[in-house]
C-alpha cells in the first residue's frame, strides 16, 4: 500500500469520458469520474447499467472505445498486467481466486509484480531467493492479518467458506501494492455482520491512504461508506456528488430507488379505481 | 521372478524417458489447453542436436570421456530443443491463440511432419537409423537379481530429480505460482501483474529442456537413433499424460511409469509378445477413461461462470 506523496485532494484516478461500444451496443457512454486519494467512491446502478464494464476498462480487460483513463496524471496502458503494475487493483463480483492454489499463495500471485526473483538464483536456490520468498511472505502474512485470515494460509483457496473468499480477493488485490482498489459487489451474498466487517475493512484500507471506489447494490452500505456516489444508468452517468445530493435528486430516485412511497400509493390508488370501473363495466 | 524383477526395472528406465516428455505436454496443455503433438519431435530434435554436437562439435580427444561428452551433448540437445520449441510456439502456435482450439490442434501435427521431414532432408544420411555415440559408462549394473544398464540407470536418476526439481519450482518460485495462477485463470493472473506471453514461452522453453535431456540419454542408451523416435514415443508420452491427467504433472510422471511397465510386462507376459505391446497400453488408456474421464490426478473440468 503505497502512500504516494501527492497533495491531499489531487485526484488520483481521472477516468474521461469513457465510451465502450460492444457492436451496436452503447454499454458505457461518456462516463467520467475523479478520485482522490483517501477517498471512498460509490458506483451504484440497476443492472446492466455497466458497472462493471466500467471496472473492465479501467482495469485494462476492455479497451474503451473513446475516453482516457488517468492514473496520477498518466495514461493507463489498455493492458492488465501494466495496469496493476502502475497501481490499480481489483475484486470480482464472482469471485475469481485461484482456486486449487491454497490462500498465501493467491496473495503470493498478488506480489507477483512487487518481487524480483532471477532465474539463475530461483534454481540454485541461492540466498537472494530465499530472502525474496520470505520477504513476500512476510508481506502476504501481514495482508491476511489484515483482513482477519490468519488461520486459513494453508486452506485450499476454493474450500474457504464464501465470505473468507470475499476478504482473500480483497488481501490478493491489495498485494499488488494499489493506490487505488475497485471492489466489484463485495458483499453480495453476505449477512448483515458480514457486511458491517466489510464496511469496517474498507474504512481501513482507505486509512492507508488507499483510495477505493466500490460497486453495489446495498444503498444503505454505499451512503453510510462513500464519500462520494455515482449513479450509472444504462451506460450513462444520471448524478453524481456526496450521498446526500444523491440520495435526495428526484431522477436517482425515479430511476434506481423507485418512485418515492406518496406516488406509489397514488399509482396504486389509481389502479384501484380502473379496476373498479373494469368490474363495474 | 527374476524376468519379473528385471522386466520392471526395464519398465521403469523406459517411463522415465516418456515422463520427461510427458511434462511437456502436460504443461503446455495446462497453459493453453493444446496437445502440442510436435512435443515428441522437439525430443527428436534434441536426440539429433547432441548427435550433432559429439560428431561435428567436440573434438575428438574428448569423444572418449563420457564425463566431458555427455554433458556437452546435453546442452547441444537443449539448446535445440528450446530454440525448435520457442521457434514453434512464436510463429505457429502464438498467431492462433484465439483462434477456435481445433487450429492450432491441426498446426501442431503439421509442425510434426515438418520436424520428421526436415531431420530427414537436412541431417546429413538421416534417411536411415544413426548410431549414436555411447556416451556413458558400458556396464551392466548388478541390484540384487536385476541387472540394468548404467545409462538406463542414469535415465532414472536424471529423470526422477528433474521431475522433483519441476514441482519444486512450481510450486515455490515466483514464475512458478504465476504459471499455475495462469494455468487456472488467465485474465485474473493478468490483473495479478502475470504477462502470459512469458509464462507461455516459459512453460514451452522448459517442457522442451526437459524433452531435450531426454532425447540425449535416449539415444545414448538405445545407441541409435532416426527421425521417428519422436513419433513414437511422443505417442507413449501422450498418453501418459493422458493417463495421468492432462494438467498434471505429478499424473503426467506416475502415468508415464505405469505405460512403461505395462509396455515391458505386456510384452514379457501376455500372448503375442512384444508385438501386441502397445495394444495393452491403449486397452488401460481405454478403462481409465472410461471409469475417470479426467484421468487418474486430474480434476474433472470445472464450469466456469
Amino acid at each position: 500500500m503505497t502512500a504516494d506523496p501527492i497533495a491531499a485532494g489531487a485526484p488520483v484516478l481521472h477516468a474521461q469520458d469513457v465510451t465502450m461500444v460492444f457492436g451496436g451496443l452503447v454499454a458505457l457512454n461518456k462516463v467520467s469520474l475523479t478520485l482522490e486519494q483517501g477517498q471512498v467512491a460509490g458506483l451504484i446502478g440497476p443492472n446492466g447499467a455497466g458497472k462493471t464494464t466500467f471496472f473492465n476498462c479501467l482495469t485494462g480487460l476492455y479497451t474503451p472505445t473513446s475516453g482516457r483513463v488517468l492514473l496520477n496524471g498518466a495514461r493507463l496502458a489498455g493492458d492488465p498486467a501494466k495496469v496493476t503494475i502502475a497501481g490499480v487493483a481489483r475484486t470480482f463480483q464472482n469471485i475469481r481466486l485461484f482456486p486449487n492454489m491454497t490462500v498465501l499463495e493467491n496473495v503470493l500471485v498478488g506480489r507477483h509484480s512487487r518481487m524480483k526473483q532471477d532465474p539463475v538464483s530461483t534454481l540454485l536456490r541461492l540466498p537472494a531467493f530465499h530472502r525474496g520468498e520470505r520477504a513476500a511472505k512476510e508481506r502476504a502474512r501481514e495482508l491476511l492479518a489484515f483482513v482477519g485470515l490468519t488461520r486459513a494460509e494453508d486452506e485450499v483457496a476454493r474450500n474457504l467458506p464464501y465470505g473468507d473468499q470475499r476478504r482473500l480477493e480483497i488481501a490478493r488485490a491489495l498485494a499488488t501494492d494499489p493506490s487505488v482498489l475497485l471492489l466489484d459487489e463485495p458483499t453480495a451474498g453476505m449477512n448483515p455482520q458480514e457486511t458491517e466487517a466489510t464496511r469496517q475493512l474498507i474504512l481501513r484500507i482507505r486509512e492507508t491512504g488507499v483510495s477505493v471506489v466500490v460497486i453495489e447494490h446495498d444503498i444503505k452500505f454505499i451512503f453510510g461508506l462513500c464519500d462520494k456516489v455515482s449513479v450509472l444508468v444504462q451506460g450513462e452517468l444520471l448524478v453524481e456528488g456526496t450521498p446526500e445530493v444523491v440520495r435526495a435528486d428526484p431522477r436517482v430516485i425515479e430511476a434506481y430507488l423507485g418512485k418515492p412511497p406518496e406516488e406509489i400509493e397514488a399509482d396504486a390508488r389509481t389502479a384501484a379505481e380502473e379496476h373498479d370501473k373494469g368490474e363495474q363495466a | 521372478m527374476t524376468t519379473l524383477l528385471q522386466q520392471i526395472a526395464n519398465g521403469i528406465a523406459l517411463g522415465a524417458t516418456i515422463g520427461l516428455i510427458a511434462l511437456g505436454y502436460t504443461m503446455v496443455y495446462g497453459i493453453i489447453q493444446l496437445i502440442n503433438f510436435a512435443h515428441g519431435e522437439v525430443f527428436m530434435v534434441g536426440a539429433f542436436g547432441g548427435l550433432a554436437v559429439h560428431r561435428w562439435l567436440l573434438p575428438e580427444a574428448w569423444q572418449g570421456d563420457w564425463y566431458i561428452s555427455l554433458p556437452l551433448m546435453i546442452v547441444g540437445g537443449v539448446v535445440v530443443a528450446v530454440t525448435i520449441a520457442l521457434i514453434m510456439e512464436r510463429f505457429a502456435y502464438r498467431p492462433l491463440r484465439n483462434a477456435p482450439r481445433l487450429a492450432p490442434l491441426i498446426t501442431a501435427l503439421g509442425v510434426s511432419i515438418v520436424l520428421q521431414e526436415a531431420i530427414r532432408i537436412w541431417f546429413p544420411n538421416a534417411e536411415s537409423a544413426q548410431a549414436y555415440p555411447k556416451a556413458f559408462i558400458d556396464a551392466q549394473v548388478d541390484l540384487g537379481p536385476v541387472s540394468i544398464s548404467a545409462s538406463k540407470l542414469l535415465i532414472i536418476v536424471v529423470s526422477v530429480a528433474l521431475s522433483v526439481g519441476l514441482q519444486l519450482y512450481v510450486t515455490k518460485s515466483r514464475m512458478g505460482r504465476a504459471m499455475r495462477a495462469t494455468a487456472q485463470d488467465r485474465d485474473t493472473a493478468r490483473l495479478m501483474g502475470v504477462n502470459p506471453d512469458r509464462v507461455i514461452v516459459l512453460t514451452f522453453l522448459i517442457g522442451a529442456a526437459l524433452a531435450g535431456v531426454a532425447g540425449v540419454l535416449y539415444g545414448v542408451d538405445i545407441t541409435n537413433v532416426d527421425n521417428a523416435i519422436g513419433f513414437q514415443n511422443g505417442i507413449f508420452a501422450f498418453t501418459a499424460a493422458v493417463l495421468g491427467g492432462i494438467g498434471s504433472l505429478r499424473g503426467a510422471v506416475i502415468g508415464a511409469f505405469i505405460i512403461g511397465l505395462i509396455k515391458t510386462l505386456g510384452g514379457q507376459y501376455m500372448p503375442g509378445g512384444t508385438q501386441y505391446d502397445y495394444v495393452w497400453i491403449f486397452v488401460v488408456l481405454i478403462f481409465v477413461l472410461v471409469f475417470r474421464p479426467q484421468g487418474l490426478f486430474g480434476e474433472a473440468e470445472r464450469v466456469r461462470a
